[in-house]
């Protein structure tokens, strides 16, 4: 399993239109993706899940990726955090 | 039915008058579900995934078509909705329900909708909890699709009247606006997206109609009078020639005003105003151009901002605003920075709930306690600036520190712009006069600013104490109050005494009672609705 963790600096937080893309890009993978903040767990394929986390500016999350594809999953993830929230 | 209804007439609170008569087009909103039992779940989930494929396929042209009339990031809204759409939870949730309990799909949409809509609806961040409207969309969508109450497509309407509850901006985007005759509303405000709409195309529109949509049908006649405040359902032969009567008339004038285009805004006795027009989208510049104002006097800036779910960017709104002044050539174009808050909301900008937000948290308060709303515009401006005749308006001014902060700031921005090498001009720069205040102290403040605006609409609220969506108010409510008219003459002195011009560019601006008195005030410019300025200038040429 990958993980990793960042912390969002979009003023926003994960709202909708980045949480769609996010799933998206999640959806490319045959690995299962994660995301947890306090606790709480989301499916990433899952736009309502990610969007029911209600992760704002300054909160901590962590992304688990598991499978085959793990790697570029959690790389791919992690670029698109940087580089959106 | 039509007979029982032959002749009903309702009257509501007028937004834009003018009269007209056609075919009624209903839009509506939530169609009735029932709970029924069913015997075969897979074939009600194999309904389910048809109506899925078709909300898709509906979103995915809406989609388009906003991309092509309201830009990429308004439209961004209607992918959202369609990955919703693509979520496993919601439809397994559907599903479950279909299996489990034996009911109809309609229902099992409806429900689930609900809850997950429950679910945002309970969260504490006020943008989730706005995004419980977005499931709730997509599940009347869904049960449209199951229903056979497919949208209307707008492509095929005939010039209609549009009737609703209430309308969205996501609604109108999707009218072709030649084939819109009138709206006529339950709901609404004179502020809203649908008001502002009907005075941009110079067709009547009324809210605030207490009629019951279930009594009304698509293809009835209406006649909606705007002058009158009236909307008339199936009208007797005697109605329907009363108004052709008027109509007619309306046309002749209208005939005769298009006359006037090319001629000067000047009275007998050689006195003359500027007319300007009032915008709120780069689209609007067409109606300018063909209503013959003489300058744009009011670029509401802050409809960029509205109707989406994330700041405009810097180039977004640079290129919107130059576009503007170089389709206005020489033409004076006055932008107004962002003027949100109180009754105009956006999600993102998530400025909370207030006790009283006509006198709260907005327009350039946001901008002086927010630096990095108030940065990316005045980047944007500044930079347009090069290409044309723009100036910029500051809204809700009420003292001489908020102006010098304000330069202080704008001069900040120049100095980026400069070291990066980035063409730019410094505008003129002006500030709306619209709190008693700023009336009071405008001696000091035309030493500052190059010119004055006067918003009488929310002047008009200060200065009464009267909330103007409060209907309870009407009778005390005077537009031509003295004290208004007495504080734009004390503007308009203190403007002139520093070599400074002064306009109008509230509602009263368009008053053809008061463009006699304007005159004699010395007011230098009426900024007015684009359908309105050649009739201010027809009653100048008539003083």
């Amino acid at each position: 399993m990958k993980e990793f963790t960042y912390v969002i600096t979009d003023q926003e937080g994960i709202h909708a239109r980045p949480a769609g893309e996010l799933v998206k890009l999640a959806k490319e993978f045959t690995s299962s993706v994660c995301v947890l903040k306090e606790g709480k767990k989301a499916d990433a394929k899952k736009v309502f899940g990610l969007m029911g986390l209600g992760v704002k500016k300054g909160m901590e999350i962590t992304v688990q990726a598991e499978g085959e594809d793990e790697e570029a999953a959690a790389a791919a993830l992690e670029k698109f955090l940087k580089e959106n929230l | 039915m039509a007979e029982k209804f032959s002749g009903k007439k309702f009257s509501g609170k007028t937004v834009y008058s003018g009269i007209t008569m056609g075919k009624v087009l209903i839009l509506r909103k939530d169609p009735q579900i029932r709970r029924v039992k069913i015997a075969d779940p897979e074939a009600e989930k194999e309904r389910v995934y048809g109506a899925v494929d078709r909300a898709k396929q509906q979103l995915a042209a809406l989609y388009e078509k906003a991309v092509k009339e309201v830009g990429e990031s308004s439209a961004a809204i209607f992918e959202v909705h369609q990955m919703m759409l693509e979520d496993d939870d919601y439809l397994d949730a559907i599903c479950h329900m279909i299996q489990t309990e034996m009911i109809n799909a309609e229902y099992a949409v409806s429900v689930t909708g609900d809850n997950f809509a429950g679910m945002f609806a309970g969260m504490e961040d006020e943008y989730m909890q706005a995004r419980a409207a977005d499931v709730r969309d997509i599940s009347v969508r869904l049960v449209r699709n199951l229903s056979g109450q497919e949208e209307v497509d707008f492509s095929a309407m005939e010039p209609s009247v549009i009737v609703a509850d209430d309308l969205s901006p996501s609604e109108t985007v999707q009218m072709d606006k030649k084939r819109i005759l009138a709206f006529v509303t339950v709901h609404g405000s004179t502020n809203s997206h649908t008001a502002i709409l009907a005075r941009m195309m110079n067709i009547p529109a009324l809210i605030g109609v207490p009629m019951d949509l279930s009594e009304i049908r698509t293809g009835m006649t209406a006649i909606v009078d705007g002058a009158a405040g009236e909307v008339i359902f199936e009208p007797t032969e005697f109605q329907c020639s009363e108004a052709e009567r008027k109509i007619k008339g309306e046309q002749e004038k209208l005939r005769l005003l298009q006359e006037l285009k090319g001629k000067r805004n000047e009275t007998r006795d050689g006195r003359t105003i500027q007319i300007y027009a009032n915008i709120g989208s780069v689209s609007d510049v067409g109606y300018v151009l063909e209503n013959d104002a003489g300058g744009i006097g009011l670029f509401r800036s802050e409809f960029l901002y509205l109707g989406r779910d994330d700041f405009p960017s810097e180039e977004e709104q640079f290129q919107a605003y130059k576009q503007v002044v170089q389709t206005m050539g020489q033409k004076k174009v006055i932008i107004r920075t962002l003027d949100i808050g109180a009754d105009k909301q956006a999600d993102y900008f998530d400025l909370g709930k207030e006790e009283n937000p006509a006198l709260g948290y907005r327009a350039i308060r946001i901008c002086l306690k927010q630096p990095e709303i108030f940065r990316t515009q005045i980047r944007a401006l500044l930079r347009a600036a090069a290409y044309g005749n723009l100036s910029v308006m500051y809204p809700m001014v009420i003292s001489v520190e908020e102006v010098k902060q304000i330069y202080a700031f704008v001069e900040e921005v120049e100095q980026e712009l400069k070291q990066a090498q980035i063409p730019y001009r410094i505008p003129e720069q002006g500030i709306m006069i619209e709190t008693p205040a700023a009336v009071m102290i405008s001696d000091e403040l035309a030493e500052l600013v190059d010119f004055f605006s006067i918003g009488t609409n929310d002047l008009t609220q200060y200065t009464l104490a009267i909330d103007r969506q409060n209907q309870k108010l009407e009778d005390f409510y005077d537009p031509h109050h003295k004290a208004i008219l007495r504080m734009i003459r004390m503007v308009v002195e203190n403007a002139h005494k520093c070599g400074k011009w002064a306009g109008i560019c509230g509602e009263l601006g368009a008053d053809l009672e008061l463009t006699r008195e304007f005159l004699d005030l010395g007011v230098d410019e009426l900024s007015v609705a684009p359908p309105m300025v050649l009739k201010v200038r027809e009653k100048v040429r008539g003083i």
